[in-house]
């Protein structure tokens, strides 16, 4: 296992005991013989031990370590004891001696089957603390946005206008792209499908009801959670930890009036402006597929979407855009202000923004077709 | 170890320094020397760039001209494999104990057994309580995250990390800021006895009026970028320089000395 530069003899002289370690007793050296060392200690145990010193040319707190453990596993009365250590040897082992107790190296373990069970139960609890903070963060947000509506001087303007650069006007050269180009991949899916009942033309309503209702406004949503949710959380989150929102609090500013409200404002009215923009590219990025691959010229693209798409498909599309941003914002602050101590705990909550404000836009996104479903819009 | 020409008695040796972030200069011409199984206190004021000597003596901060030989070694002209066996030799406390966040306090004192020692798991264990143990927790601290212990708790899981391959050379970033002044007390006492028990050589940034009276043997002062005086406390206090007196004769460094001769 490791060089042979320790080693250790043992021999009996009446009745007692000798263990002689020799050599460089230095942790580095004495891997292999932690095994044979122990099984020494076990056979032996009960009866007296002198521990000679005189043959360890080098020693260290592990060396010494090992001895001690040895002569305590053995030790029965009196007799037993170290002999002829030198004066830094003498000073190591009287060190180490008051130090051998065991510790616990990982964290306890439960057993397994209550573990699920407790990690299920902690689980559906949380969830529903969970939702009735959220809950009352967004009450909170809405009280707060009421009070500043009657006394606007309290708007943080410059924060607002802020966020709304940089989580609006920022991310639209992504958000317009990403739509053009899944406005062109659903004209190729329409032109090769719909090319086999020889109703091409149909793709430019495909590309037309597609884009407005759902793919422009859903993809900026989905985008800007990824994007400006996590950044929310991660900001506030971090002045959390710094204690810069308790510093506010008790300065008299209130966090949800300093720090939420102009992020939610923001994302609110950025929001609908992206998804306009993504309706408007998406359109654009179908066209010209219709245009190159088809026989459908821009001309008569244009003209067939005036006919057939009617203008509710846009406002069907556009009027979930607040309600998306709202809740995308909500939850990214709301997440932020749970942020506790540590760097994972912002990791962690970075994670559960995005995922959760997406799970809820998907879900408002559901109910939204449910109900124009129901009212034919 | 080579020795060429220079005190075999002094385990590092710093000459000729000069670090620098971007134009800002922070040592120039910097001498200082720690002698083997001395308490050295590095002290100065903020921004004297105390930690920054301690981060270039171990190889975090590269110096823009001199030299740092430790046990004879110019470090920052070693190889790789010369490098890792000074690093082997020592043990750094950084100032909020640097613990592994995602390891228990054991796993941290057995990370650095485990990378550099070929042991059985369980003598690595045993290490680990023994250096857990010698640092003044509680058992069943070992067990515990970095960031379930208080600020003193981690101080000394982070001197059991410094400890765990039986360094020769422990650097200390000011390792009672932040303690309360029984935890301080206490950890000055561990200090003085590790030492003394082990044979350590430590080299200590510090801020701590009542730690440098407690703990050092010599003391450096640092000051327009370079080590003012150096020497046992009371003949530091007697040089002739106004940042020294202010230090050492002011409200708290009087207090600090007669708590001493009390």
């Amino acid at each position: 296992m490791t060089d042979s530069a320790a080693s250790f003899d043992i021999d009996v002289t009446q009745g007692v005991l000798k263990l002689a370690p020799q050599g460089d007793w230095r942790a580095r050296f004495l891997g292999g013989l932690d095994d044979p060392l122990r099984d020494f200690a076990d056979d032996s145990v009960g009866r007296d031990l002198v521990i000679d010193m005189s043959g360890v040319e080098r020693l260290d707190t592990v060396g010494a370590m090992m001895l001690q453990r040895t002569l305590r596993a053995c030790e029965r009365n009196g007799d037993s004891g170290f002999v002829r250590a030198n004066e830094a040897q003498a000073a190591l082992l009287e060190q180490v001696e008051n130090h051998l107790s065991p510790c616990h190296v990982e964290p306890l373990h439960e057993n397994a089957f209550v573990a699920v069970i407790r990690r299920l139960g902690v689980g559906v609890v949380d969830a529903y603390y969970a939702a009735i903070e959220v809950l009352s963060f967004v009450g909170l947000a809405l009280a707060t946005a009421g009070r500043v509506l009657l006394n606007p001087k309290k708007m943080r303007w410059t924060s607002t206008v802020y966020h709304m650069e940089e989580a609006g006007l920022n991310a639209m050269p992504i958000v317009g792209l990403m739509s053009f180009l899944i406005g062109a991949v659903v004209a190729y899916m329409g032109a090769k499908i719909l090319s086999m009942f020889n109703a091409d033309i149909f793709t430019v309503e495909l590309v037309g009801i597609s884009v407005l209702r759902e793919f422009g406004v859903l993809l900026s949503a989905i985008l800007i959670a990824g994007r400006s949710g996590s950044a929310f959380t991660a900001q506030i989150g971090s002045m959390k930890i710094r204690e810069e929102i308790d510093a506010m609090r008790v300065l008299g500013l209130d966090p949800m009036e300093v720090l939420v409200l102009p992020r939610v404002i923001a994302l609110v009215i950025m929001l609908p402006i992206l998804a306009l923009v993504a309706a408007v590219l998406g359109v654009i990025g179908g066209g010209l597929v219709a245009a190159t691959a088809m026989d459908i010229s821009p001309a008569l693209f244009v003209s067939r979407f005036q006919e057939t798409i009617v203008i509710n498909h846009f406002w069907a599309g556009l009027i979930k855009a607040p309600f998306f941003a709202f809740v995308i914002a909500i939850i990214g602050c709301f997440q932020g202000m749970e942020v506790e101590g540590s760097a994972e705990s912002l990791g962690q909550h970075t994670t559960l923004s995005v995922v959760q404000a997406l799970f809820l836009v998907i879900l408002i996104d559901a109910f939204f077709a449910m109900f124009y479903l129901e009212i034919d819009f | 170890m080579t020795d060429e020409g220079q005190d075999s008695n002094h385990v590092i040796e710093v000459k000729g320094l000069k670090t620098q972030f971007d134009d800002f200069v922070v040592h120039e011409d910097l001498d200082l020397s720690v002698r083997a199984g001395e308490i050295l206190g590095v002290v100065g004021g903020s921004g004297t760039g105390k930690s920054v000597l301690m981060r270039a003596i171990i190889g975090l901060k590269r110096p823009s001209a001199g030299t740092v030989r430790i046990f004879g070694e110019d470090y920052y002209q070693a190889s790789d494999k010369e490098r890792e066996v000074i690093e082997q030799r020592w043990g750094v406390l950084f100032q909020g104990g640097a613990l592994f966040s995602s390891l228990t306090v054991a796993q941290n004192v057995m990370a650095p057994i485990k990378e550099h020692l070929n042991l059985p798991d369980e003598l690595a264990k045993d290490i680990a309580a023994l250096k857990i143990s010698m640092s003044g927790l509680p058992e069943e601290a070992g067990a515990r995250y970095p960031a379930e212990l208080s600020g003193g708790m981690r101080k000394r899981a982070g001197l059991a990390r410094a400890l765990a391959l039986d360094p020769e050379i422990v650097f200390l970033d000011e390792p009672t800021a932040g303690l309360d002044p029984i935890g301080a007390a206490k950890f000055d006492e561990l200090i003085v006895n590790l030492k003394e028990s082990l044979g350590l050589t430590v080299f200590m940034v510090t801020h701590d009026l009542d730690t440098l009276h407690a703990t050092c043997d010599r003391v450096a002062v640092l000051a327009e970028k370079r080590v003012l005086a150096c020497g046992p406390l009371e003949e530091v206090r007697k040089t002739d320089h106004p940042w020294i007196q202010e230090y050492f004769s002011g409200p708290r460094g009087r207090a600090a000395l007669a708590f001493k001769a009390s």
